[in-house]
C-alpha cells in the first residue's frame, strides 16, 4: 500500500501508468504488447466490458473471434520468423562445409536444399507443409553426401522437437503446480497483511529472487540442495523410459529455480489487484457486514481480481516454455530452449524456424486463454440483463 | 431506559497532505429505540463519517480521536475487533447510497443477501433464503421468489436499493445507518424507495439514522432532525418544529434555498430564427434506438431544460448536437443552417458556437492543470491569444465567474471546492464565446445552496452576455428555478414541451404529472398524502414499468 499511498491524489490515467510502470518493470517481460492487453483486459474488466450485449452468444462469438485473431496473429509471425531467419548472417551450407566450401559445393547443397529458390516462394511452400504438420527436415541430422529425397525419419524437424519440447513442457508444468498456487497465495496474504512484516518479508524475499540472474539462483540451490545438504540431484539429464518419479526427483531444482524467477511477478500483481479493489463500496460493505478480513479479501475481492491475475500468470506461464535456455544449460535438461540455441549456431534453419513457431503459438495460446478467461470470469458477460 | 445509541463528544480526523484534519468537532447524538434521526448538512460537513462512526467505523485515512459511542452500553471505540465484528451486520447495518456499486458485482444478489445472518450464525442458509423472499415482497419488489437469483447488474438502481435495505434488515438489527439511500435515484424511482424504507423500519420498530442533503426527503422519514455545518451540530429538533420554526440562521438559509426563482422570459416572435432547432432526429447505439424523431427550438437568450429520467435520453440528445453522435436521421440546424452530424466535419466556428458543461466537474477537469491552464486552452484555440493577452483574458473570465484571478489562477482541480470547479467548467465554455451552452445536469452533484449559486451565475451570466442554455436536468426544481420552456423526454421519445408556466399548470400530459408529483415537498405528511393519492398499487405498476 506505500506507493497506493504515494499515488493518492494524482489522476486515475497516471496512477495507472505508475502503477504500469512499477508491476511491468520486470527484466524477463519485454513483451510489450502483452503487457498491454494485461492493462486493456483489466480496464475491460473494470468497465464490466460495457457495450457488449452479453450473453452465452456472445461469448462464444468473442472466443471465437479471439481465435481468429490468434491465428492471425501466427500467421503474421510466421512470416517475420521466416524473413528474420534469413537474414542471419552465413548460410547452413557453409557451416557444414567449413574449411572445404568451394563454391561448387555449398551450391550443390544450396540446390538440394531449395536454398537458391526465391524467399516468398520457399516461405509458402513452409507454411503449406507446416500446416500439413510437417516441419521440414533437420539440415543437421541430413546426410548430405549421399542426399536422395529419402529422409531418415529420425532426421525430421518433428522427430528432432517432440521429446524435447515435450521435456520442457514437464518442467513448465512442474515449475507452474507449485509456482502458480505460491504466488497467488503469497499475494492473498500480502494484500490481507499488508504493510505488516510478513508483506514487506515476502516483498523483499520474492523482489530480491527475481533481480538475481537464473543461472546465480540455479547455483545457490544446487549449493544448498545437491552439494551442503544431498537430497536432489544437481543434474537433470533425463530421458525415455525414466519413471515419472524419477523424472519429477531430477526436474525438481530446475523448477525450483524457475519457481524463483516467475512467483514475484504474479504475486506483486495478485497482491496490486486485490489492493485496488479495497476501496470498492462493496468491499467496505462486507466489512460492514461483520466479514472476517479472509472473508473480505477471498470471496468479495478475489473474484473481481481475477482477470490482471490470470493476465499475468499466463505471461509467466508463456516465459517458462519459451525463455528457460540458461536453466537448462545450468542443470544440463534437455530442453528444447538448448536445441534451439544449438540450431541457430548451426544454421540449422527448419530447426529454428519450428522453434520460433513453437515460442509464437505458446504465447498467442496462453495469452489468448487468458483473454478468454477473463472475458468468462465477468458476469455481466456470463448473465446478460 | 437507557437510549440505544449514545454518541458524546465525538472527534474524528481526516488525513490528507499528511496531516491530520478534524472532520467532526465534538458531536453529541442520542438515538431512542424505534426513533429515526435525519442528518443533514452539505457534502463535507460530515455526515457520512459520523454515521460510520455511529458503527464504531472509521475509512482509510480517517480516525476516531476522541469522545465515546455507545450502543447498548458498550462503547464501540473500546470495544475489541472481534466485538465489534460481532455487531456489525447483526445488530447494526448499513446502507449505501449506490446499491450498484455496494453490491458484489461477482455474486448473486441472495449470496449476498444471506452472507450476514449464515456467517453471524442467526439462520442457516434455507432459512436466510426464504426469509430474505419473505422481505423482498415486504419491500414490494416484483418477482420476490427470484428476484434474488440475479447479479446486481441484471436488476434496477430502484430495485437494488430496496435489496440492500432487505440486505440489512436480514438479521433484524437493531439500528440501521441510511447513508444517501435515495440521492442517485430518479424522484419517480425515489418514491419508491422512500416508502419501502419507512415502512419496514416501522414494521420491526428498527431505531435508523438516515444521512441526507435533501430536505424535502428527511421531512418524510425523520422523527427528529439534527443539522451538521463543517463537522459541528448546528441545531436538533423533531421535525415538524423544524421545518416550522428553524432556530439558527444557517439552518433558515438551507430552508430558503428553493426560493430562487426567475421570472419567464417573453415567448419570442412568431418567425423568429431559433438559435437551434432539432428537427426529427432519431439515434442509436448499435442496434439499440435511443432517440426517436426527436424535434424542438432552443430561441436565442433563453433557456430551455429537457427533462426526464435516467435512460429518457436527455444526454444522448446531447451528444447528437455536439456532434460526437451523428444521428440515424434527422439534422440539427444552428441558425437555420444545418451542421454537419459529426464534430470532425464541422468547422472551428460552428465548434466553437455549442459548449458544454457537465454533471461531474471533477472528472471534467484535468486534474494536472492548473485553472488558468483549464481556461486559457480554449481562449488560445478560437481566439488565438498569447501570452498578455491570454492572461488578461483569462482573468476576465475568472472574475466573470467570480473566483478571484490572484488566488485562484494557479490551483489545481483537487484544491477546489465542488461548486469552484462547476465555475472553471462554466468559465471554459464561456472562454469559446458562444452563442449556445449545453449544461448537462451540471447542479445534480452539488448542495442546494451550491447548486443555487450555480444557477444565479447562469442567470447572470445569460442577462449579460445574451445566451442561450439547454438544461438537462431530472430536478424540477431547478427547471421551476430557471426555465423558460420545457422538453419533456421518456424513453427517447418528446412527450411534451412548452413554456413553464404552461407545463407546471395542470392539465399536465400523465407522465409530466407523475414526474411533478413525485418531487419531496418539505411537508412531513407529503409522502402520507401521495401514497394515500396513487394507492399502493399504483406504485406497484410504477416499479415493473421501469424494469
Amino acid at each position: 500500500m506505500r506507493w497506493a499511498a504515494a499515488m493518492r491524489g494524482r489522476s486515475s490515467a497516471a496512477r495507472r501508468k505508475v502503477k504500469a510502470a512499477r508491476l511491468y518493470s520486470y527484466p524477463h517481460i519485454a513483451n510489450l504488447k502483452a503487457i498491454k492487453r494485461v492493462r486493456k483486459c483489466t480496464v475491460l474488466a473494470r468497465s464490466g466490458h460495457r457495450g457488449v450485449s452479453g450473453g452465452l452468444g456472445s461469448v462464444i462469438r468473442i472466443v471465437l473471434q479471439r481465435l481468429g485473431f490468434g491465428l492471425l496473429t501466427l500467421l503474421i509471425v510466421s512470416m517475420v520468423i521466416f524473413g528474420a531467419v534469413n537474414l542471419l548472417p552465413g548460410d547452413f551450407a557453409q557451416a557444414v562445409l567449413g574449411q572445404s566450401a568451394t563454391p561448387e559445393a555449398v551450391a550443390a547443397i544450396r540446390t538440394q536444399l531449395g536454398l537458391d529458390q526465391p524467399l516468398p516462394i520457399r516461405y509458402v511452400a513452409w507454411l503449406r507443409d507446416a500446416a500439413r504438420g510437417d516441419l521440414g527436415v533437420s539440415f543437421a541430422q541430413a546426410n548430405f553426401a549421399s542426399f536422395t529425397g529419402r529422409v531418415d525419419p529420425s532426421a525430421t524437424v518433428l522427430a528432432q522437437i517432440a521429446p524435447r519440447f515435450a521435456n520442457t513442457m514437464f518442467l513448465a508444468g512442474v515449475t507452474a503446480v507449485i509456482a502458480v498456487p505460491l504466488a497467488v497465495g503469497l499475494g492473498i496474504l500480502a494484500a490481507l497483511w499488508r504493510d505488516t512484516a510478513f508483506d514487506k518479508g515476502a516483498n523483499i524475499a520474492t523482489l530480491s529472487s527475481i533481480s538475481s540472474p537464473e543461472f546465480f539462483l540455479a547455483y545457490i540451490l544446487i549449493l544448498l540442495l545437491a552439494v551442503v545438504n544431498p537430497v536432489l540431484p544437481s543434474l537433470s539429464n533425463i530421458f525415455p523410459g525414466m519413471s515419472f518419479g524419477e523424472r519429477l526427483e531430477r526436474t525438481l531444482l530446475p523448477a525450483l529455480t524457475l519457481t524463483l524467477v516467475v512467483t514475484a511477478h504474479m504475486m506483486r500483481m495478485t497482491r496490486a489487484a486485490i489492493l485496488n479493489l479495497m476501496a470498492q463500496p462493496y468491499i467496505e460493505m462486507a466489512r460492514l457486514k461483520g466479514m472476517r478480513p479472509f472473508r473480505v479479501i477471498w470471496r468479495h475481492a478475489l473474484p473481481n481480481a481475477l482477470a490482471p491475475i490470470v493476465n499475468v500468470v499466463a505471461l509467466n506461464l508463456a516465459y517458462l516454455v519459451t525463455g528457460v535456455v540458461v536453466v537448462e544449460v545450468v542443470f544440463v535438461y534437455p530442453g528444447i530452449g538448448q536445441l534451439f540455441v544449438d540450431s541457430v549456431k548451426l544454421r540449422d534453419i527448419p530447426v529454428v524456424q519450428a522453434c520460433c513457431l513453437i515460442f509464437a503459438a505458446a504465447y498467442i495460446l496462453l495469452n489468448l486463454t487468458a483473454d478468454i478467461l477473463s472475458i468468462v470470469s465477468n458476469p455481466r458477460l456470463r448473465h446478460p440483463k | 431506559m437507557t437510549p440505544l445509541l449514545e454518541i458524546r463528544d465525538l472527534w474524528i480526523e481526516g488525513r490528507s497532505d499528511e496531516e491530520w484534519h478534524p472532520i467532526v468537532e465534538g458531536v453529541d447524538l442520542t438515538l431512542g429505540r424505534g426513533e429515526v434521526l435525519g442528518l443533514i448538512g452539505e457534502s463535507g460537513a460530515g455526515k457520512s463519517t459520523l454515521g460510520l462512526a455511529a458503527m464504531g467505523y472509521a475509512r482509510d485515512g480517517v480516525r476516531i480521536s476522541g469522545g465515546s459511542v455507545r450502543f447498548d452500553g458498550m462503547d464501540l471505540l473500546r470495544a475489541s475487533t472481534e466485538q465489534k465484528r460481532s455487531l456489525l451486520g447483526r445488530r447494526i447495518a448499513y446502507v449505501a447510497q449506490s446499491a450498484a456499486a455496494s453490491f458484489n458485482p461477482a455474486h448473486k444478489l441472495i449470496d449476498q443477501h444471506v452472507e450476514a445472518p449464515v456467517r453471524h450464525g442467526i439462520r442457516d442458509r434455507g432459512e436466510s433464503v426464504a426469509d430474505a423472499v419473505e422481505l423482498y415482497e415486504k419491500l414490494r419488489l416484483p418477482d420476490p421468489d427470484r428476484i434474488g437469483f440475479r447479479y446486481p447488474h441484471q436488476v434496477s438502481g430502484g430495485q437494488l436499493q430496496r435489496m440492500m435495505t432487505a440486505m440489512a434488515m436480514s438479521c433484524r438489527p437493531d439500528l440501521i445507518i441510511f447513508d444517501e439511500p435515495t440521492t442517485a435515484l430518479d424522484v419517480t424511482t425515489q418514491i419508491e424507495v422512500l416508502a419501502a424504507i419507512r415502512d419496514i423500519v416501522d414494521q420491526f420498530g428498527t431505531s435508523a439514522i438516515y444521512i441526507t442533503h435533501d430536505l424535502a426527503v428527511v421531512a418524510q422519514m425523520a422523527d427528529r432532525i439534527k443539522v451538521l455545518l463543517s463537522g459541528r451540530e448546528v441545531e436538533t429538533a423533531p421535525t415538524r418544529e423544524m421545518l416550522t420554526h428553524p432556530r439558527e440562521e444557517y439552518t433558515k438559509s438551507l430552508w430558503a434555498v428553493r426560493g430562487f426563482h426567475r421570472p419567464e422570459k417573453p415567448a419570442p416572435a412568431p418567425g423568429d430564427t431559433p438559435i437551434l432547432s432539432v428537427e426529427g432526429v432519431t439515434a442509436a447505439y448499435g442496434r439499440q434506438t435511443v432517440l426517436e424523431e426527436i424535434s424542438f427550438d432552443i430561441h436565442p437568450g433563453r433557456t430551455v431544460a429537457v427533462v426526464g429520467e435516467s435512460g429518457s435520453g436527455k444526454s444522448t440528445t446531447a451528444r447528437v448536437i455536439t456532434g460526437l453522435l451523428p444521428p440515424r436521421s434527422g439534422t440539427v440546424r444552428f441558425e437555420g443552417e444545418a451542421l454537419p452530424a459529426g464534430y470532425r466535419q464541422r468547422g472551428k466556428d460552428q465548434l466553437r458556437q455549442i459548449q458544454m458543461i457537465y454533471q461531474m466537474a471533477d472528472t471534467a477537469l484535468n486534474p494536472r492543470q492548473s485553472v488558468a491552464q483549464i481556461i486559457g486552452r480554449p481562449v488560445r484555440f478560437y481566439r488565438g491569444l498569447r501570452g498578455r493577452a491570454l492572461r488578461a483574458r483569462v482573468d476576465e473570465l475568472m472574475e466573470q465567474i467570480e473566483l478571484d484571478p490572484a488566488t485562484f489562477r494557479d490551483r489545481l482541480p483537487g484544491e477546489l471546492s465542488g461548486g469552484q470547479k462547476q465555475r472553471v467548467g462554466i468559465a471554459r465554455a464561456l472562454a469559446a464565446e458562444p452563442r449556445l451552452i449545453i449544461c448537462d445536469e451540471v447542479t445534480s452533484a452539488l448542495d442546494q445552496i451550491v447548486a443555487e449559486g450555480i444557477l444565479r451565475l447562469l442567470a447572470r451570466l445569460q442577462d449579460e452576455l445574451g445566451l442561450s442554455y439547454m438544461f438537462i436536468t431530472h430536478d424540477l426544481a431547478t427547471v421551476k428555478a430557471i426555465a423558460d420552456e420545457v422538453v419533456v423526454m421518456q424513453s427517447g421519445r418528446v412527450i411534451e414541451q412548452g413554456a413553464k408556466t404552461a407545463m407546471f399548470t395542470p392539465p399536465h400530459h400523465p407522465y409530466t404529472d407523475l414526474l411533478l408529483s413525485s418531487v419531496p415537498e418539505m411537508d412531513p405528511d407529503w409522502l402520507d398524502r401521495l401514497l394515500a393519492e396513487r394507492g399502493v398499487e399504483g406504485l406497484g405498476e410504477a416499479a415493473t414499468d421501469r424494469m
